[in-house]
């Protein structure tokens, strides 16, 4: 072989690519901030996008629960104990052979049993109570200031209950308290976690920003906190609110409480996000610059951070509502008549009411389940896309 | 190597056909490799050549079939003819056994990182033992004693007691030397080195290239030598091909591909090396009778070695050891060395984003004042920090991916309070224009611009404060050959236009070579020669420069230096 041997004589100025789909712009990227990237990369993991979903529709009920709900969640009816959940059904026989539109649910027929003196229903076939939607209801004030006796779903004539999910053991809805419960549950999380934000940024931003004695001494404290065994601390702080206290009063004790302990891990994670942004160069680059401290660490390394401290956030806030459902299921934390996925949970702590009345367990514990799956997944994909520079 | 001897050297053992691969982004499909074809013969190298991107390792890798999930070859054939049985590596399974006992056992493969490609957790010789029992069916008695004789032809000194060695207790060229132990383990017809030796320091890649060259001629191997370097492929490589975005633009013999290249590309990439192998500046003479605008005097940083509550640490490593030069106004001086000799921490010491131990840093402006920056508070050292400015090494991680190019610029002129508002905007386009980039760029992020380009706004942000001296550390480093050259004119451009002085510090000697009037060679710490850019690359005085020069590989295959290096130990 002697002499070369050009293959391809045109120069190129860029690699090959072609379009994998049409419309797709690359220049809108050139001038994309993070938070524009982040979205890019976070849409693309479905599974997040759909537990985020989730997570908005929880909090959608968590705000308009008054009007959601079919009745009131103490509104009891004791001849009604225990009954099973109620089918909507769309059609009713017409009473000449055909059948027509109506939405309605069937009514109970209760049998006593002569020997255990326990109630069991069975649907009527001949008591139809129709359903509406947008029907007036027993009144209510919506976030406890605007009156209004309008609700979603319920039976037309006021005077009837409807168990779409059953009821519990006063006769109380199901499916009202459940409703209820998601405010409660789903907001002890966020103060909860708001609270733990500041102490957690704030103390492991001083630790990874300053390093040495600062660093070793709130590192020593976090390890402290963290290994206080959580539920006795909780049992006894929860024994020490006075009895007196009202409901609201608790709810809030209880998330400083929970909040206390929880910061730990999100402390920990800003130090190390600080103590391995604090060396990289374009850090040292605007302290070369004349940056004093305080524009370093608001300027430049708090908006690197932003986006995974949101994911650490969404991480922590399941952590919360499992922490608040096991201290009111243990009958330490919110008690009746505040109304939470916990206390629900308390209705359902022995085999027998699981045995006859299995929906008591089945949808608060559902409901639980999915809203912590969601976080999870939620801030799952939150933390692949919150670092939109990586790859 | 019976199997060899009946064989004639120069017979074809790897035939690339019409081999192209895509990968699948998320809007796009990039074709990154594109009918690609050559020929690998027994006892010759072929030096694939390109830039970064141009995939010069994805092809590598194609040939064993260790892509990346997103890539997917599209056509072409890989023929492996080794004992007069065909196979065409593309139609097997990526997982198949037959795919297996090729891989390492037909197949050697040296990967570029000989710090992550070793395990950790093993010693050196079970993980030679282990390729041989795999590929070679050997029992554990022969095995190791095989490995010892690897390990001794890879000139691994004292092999028997290095064998149970861990990785951590090699340094970089050993554990080269041993991943080149553990690809000839099974005895393999062709070997794939993907830049061997871009990790390692100028001395230790000699040794290696070296090394690799003689054994793959002693073994008669097939080698297929990928790397950006053409100084490497002037020195082993008997044939080449020049990639550029996925395809061969041009191949055949070396000493034609050196001499009567053909292809733009090619002439292109050669005239952007061999420029470095001279000097571009024009010494501004004279400057030795003024008083130089910076006089670094006995500086030393110890590390380690504190005495702390439980008696005295035991460990001290004196990074810098009185290191003393000046530095004239308009002048640039290099400061060379390989990996840990302390050339980076010098340049830290200066900027004080590490404290020196002892010695002084004298500072003039120019208006007949003098400061002691070793000295100097908080607000002092912002001062200085206006005049000494810093380019960094790696053009990624020192731009704040989360400001626009113009908050980037504008950062250091924003804090200090030179510019505000519209100002600031026009100032910033003026720097923007000044480092050869668009002005109306400047409302984008970090991650539109290519390494080169962000080298450039790193550049203009130094630049901004109208700094007197620029300390530039490891600025063309991370950066490939033809846009190398490019950033070393402008940076030229910049010092002649504004009058400033370099501390350049760099391990590339031609680098230093091209851009410095002088160049101080550091070894452990000390400065141990200090001269013109001339005199230290063309007649060095010291044994270690002697040997650090001759080290260099010479982009000219009819001139190789670094077989006739000298050797320095110490």
């Amino acid at each position: 072989m002697s002499g070369t041997k050009i293959i391809h004589k045109e120069l190129e100025t860029a690699p090959a690519l072609s379009p994998l789909k049409t419309g797709g712009d690359i220049g809108s990227i050139a001038a994309a901030g993070q938070w524009t990237l982040i979205w890019h990369k976070f849409t693309r993991n479905k599974v997040a996008v759909f537990a985020g979903v989730m997570i908005l529709l929880f909090y959608f009920v968590g705000i308009f629960v008054e009007f959601l709900a079919p009745g009131l969640p103490d509104k009891s009816k004791p001849q009604f104990t225990y009954a099973p959940p109620q089918q909507l059904e769309w059609f009713a026989p017409d009473g000449e052979g055909g059948t027509k539109f109506l939405p309605h649910v069937k009514g109970y027929k209760m049998e006593v049993d002569p020997v255990a003196l326990r109630r069991t229903f069975t649907a009527d076939e001949t008591d139809i109570i129709p359903i509406g939607f947008f029907v007036e209801g027993p009144a209510y004030k919506l976030w406890n200031l605007i009156p209004a006796d309008r609700h979603l779903i319920g039976p037309i004539d006021k005077n009837e209950t409807v168990y779409f999910l059953g009821s519990d053991k006063l006769g109380r809805d199901l499916l009202s308290r459940l409703i209820y419960g998601t405010r409660v549950s789903m907001s002890i999380g966020l103060l909860g976690v708001c609270m733990s934000l500041v102490l957690g940024v704030v103390l492991g931003a001083l630790s990874g920003f300053y390093g040495g004695w600062v660093d070793m001494l709130i590192q020593r404290i976090i390890e402290v906190v963290s290994s206080m065994p959580t539920i006795p601390l909780w049992l006894g702080l929860a024994a020490a609110i006075p009895l007196t206290w009202s409901p609201l009063q608790v709810y809030f004790v209880i998330t400083i409480i929970v909040s206390l302990l929880a910061w730990t891990g999100l402390a920990r994670e800003v130090r190390g996000r600080f103590y391995a942004l604090r060396g990289e160069d374009f850090v040292v680059a605007a302290r070369l610059d004349g940056s004093a401290e305080r524009r370093v660490i608001f300027r430049h390394i708090l908006p690197s951070l932003t986006s995974h401290i949101l994911a650490v956030i969404t991480l922590a806030l399941p952590v919360m509502i499992v922490a608040e459902t096991a201290l009111s299921f243990l009958g330490i934390g919110l008690k009746p008549p505040v109304v939470s996925w916990g206390v629900l949970l308390q209705d359902a702590q022995n085999i027998r009411t699981v045995a006859t009345a299995p929906w008591l367990l089945l949808w608060p514990a559902g409901a639980v389940v999915v809203a912590v799956l969601s976080f999870n997944f939620l801030g799952d994909g939150l933390r692949d896309a919150a670092d939109p520079y990586g790859d | 190597m019976a199997r060899n001897e009946q064989q004639k050297v120069d017979d074809p053992v790897l035939e690339v056909n019409d081999l192209s691969i895509d990968f699948h982004l998320r809007t796009h499909i990039l074709h990154a490799v594109r009918n690609v074809g050559f020929t690998l013969h027994r006892g010759r190298t072929l030096a694939l050549v390109g830039e970064s991107g141009s995939g010069k390792s994805v092809t590598a890798r194609a040939l064993l079939r260790i892509i990346d999930s997103a890539a997917r070859v599209t056509s072409g054939t890989i023929t492996l003819d080794t004992d007069g049985k065909k196979t065409d590596l593309n139609t097997l399974g990526e997982n198949s056994k037959e795919i297996r006992a090729i891989r390492g056992g037909r197949i050697g493969l040296i990967f570029q990182e000989p710090m992550s490609s070793l395990s950790p957790v093993h010693t050196i010789g079970s993980q030679i033992i282990e390729a041989l029992r795999l590929h070679r069916n050997m029992d554990k008695a022969s095995a190791k004693q095989e490995t010892i004789e690897l390990l001794r032809q890879v000139e691994i000194p004292d092999p028997a007691a290095m064998a149970d060695r861990y990785t951590f207790e090699f340094s970089g060229g050993m554990r080269q030397r041993a991943m080149i132990a553990m690809a000839l383990a099974c005895d393999p017809d062709i070997l794939i080195a993907d830049e061997p030796t871009t990790a390692l320091d100028v001395t230790t890649q000699a040794e290696i290239l070296d090394l690799i060259k003689r054994l793959q001629v002693s073994r008669g191997m097939a080698m297929l030598l990928i790397t950006h370097d053409l100084g490497v492929v002037a020195e082993v490589a008997d044939e080449v091909a020049v990639m550029r975005f996925g395809r061969i633009v041009e191949t055949g013999p070396v000493d034609d591909i050196f001499h009567a290249p053909q292809h733009a590309y090619t002439k292109d990439l050669l005239g952007s090396t061999v420029r470095l192998e001279k000097g571009a500046t024009t010494s501004s003479g004279g400057t030795e009778k003024r008083q130089p605008v910076l006089s670094v005097r006995g500086l030393t940083k110890v590390f380690g070695g504190e005495t702390s509550w439980f008696g005295k640490g035991a460990y001290a490593l004196k990074a810098v050891d009185s290191a003393s030069f000046d530095l004239h106004a308009g002048e640039s001086l290099g400061i060379v060395g390989e990996s840990g000799s302390g050339k980076t921490t010098l340049g830290r010491l200066i900027l004080r984003t590490v404290e020196p131990t002892e010695g002084q840093v004298i500072y003039r402006p120019g208006d007949g004042s003098e400061t002691d920056v070793t000295r100097l508070d908080k607000q002092g050292m912002r001062n200085f920090h206006r005049h000494v400015r810093l380019v960094f090494q790696d053009p990624f991680s020192s731009l704040n991916p989360r400001m626009t190019v113009k908050q980037i610029v504008g950062d250091p002129l924003f804090v200090t309070g030179t510019a505000r508002g519209k100002a600031l905007e026009s100032r910033v386009g003026e720097l923007l224009e000044m480092v050869g980039l668009d002005p109306a760029a400047m409302e984008r992020y970090p991650h539109a611009f290519s390494g080169g380009q962000r080298q450039r706004i790193g550049i203009a942000r130094a630049l901004a404060l109208d700094p007197k001296i620029i300390i530039a550390d490891e600025a063309t480093s991370a950066l490939d050959v033809s846009i190398r050259a490019q950033i070393l004119d402008l940076l030229l451009e910049v010092r002649k236009r504004l009058n400033l002085s370099f501390i350049f510090i760099s391990h590339d000697i031609s680098v230093v070579r091209y851009f410095c009037d002088r160049v101080a060679v550091m070894h452990r710490g000390k400065i141990v020669e200090i001269g013109s850019a001339e005199q230290i690359c063309d007649a060095p005085k010291e044994d270690y420069t002697k040997a650090l020069i001759s080290a260099v590989p010479n982009p000219d295959p009819r001139n190789k230096r670094m077989l006739h290096r000298t050797r320095f130990t110490a």
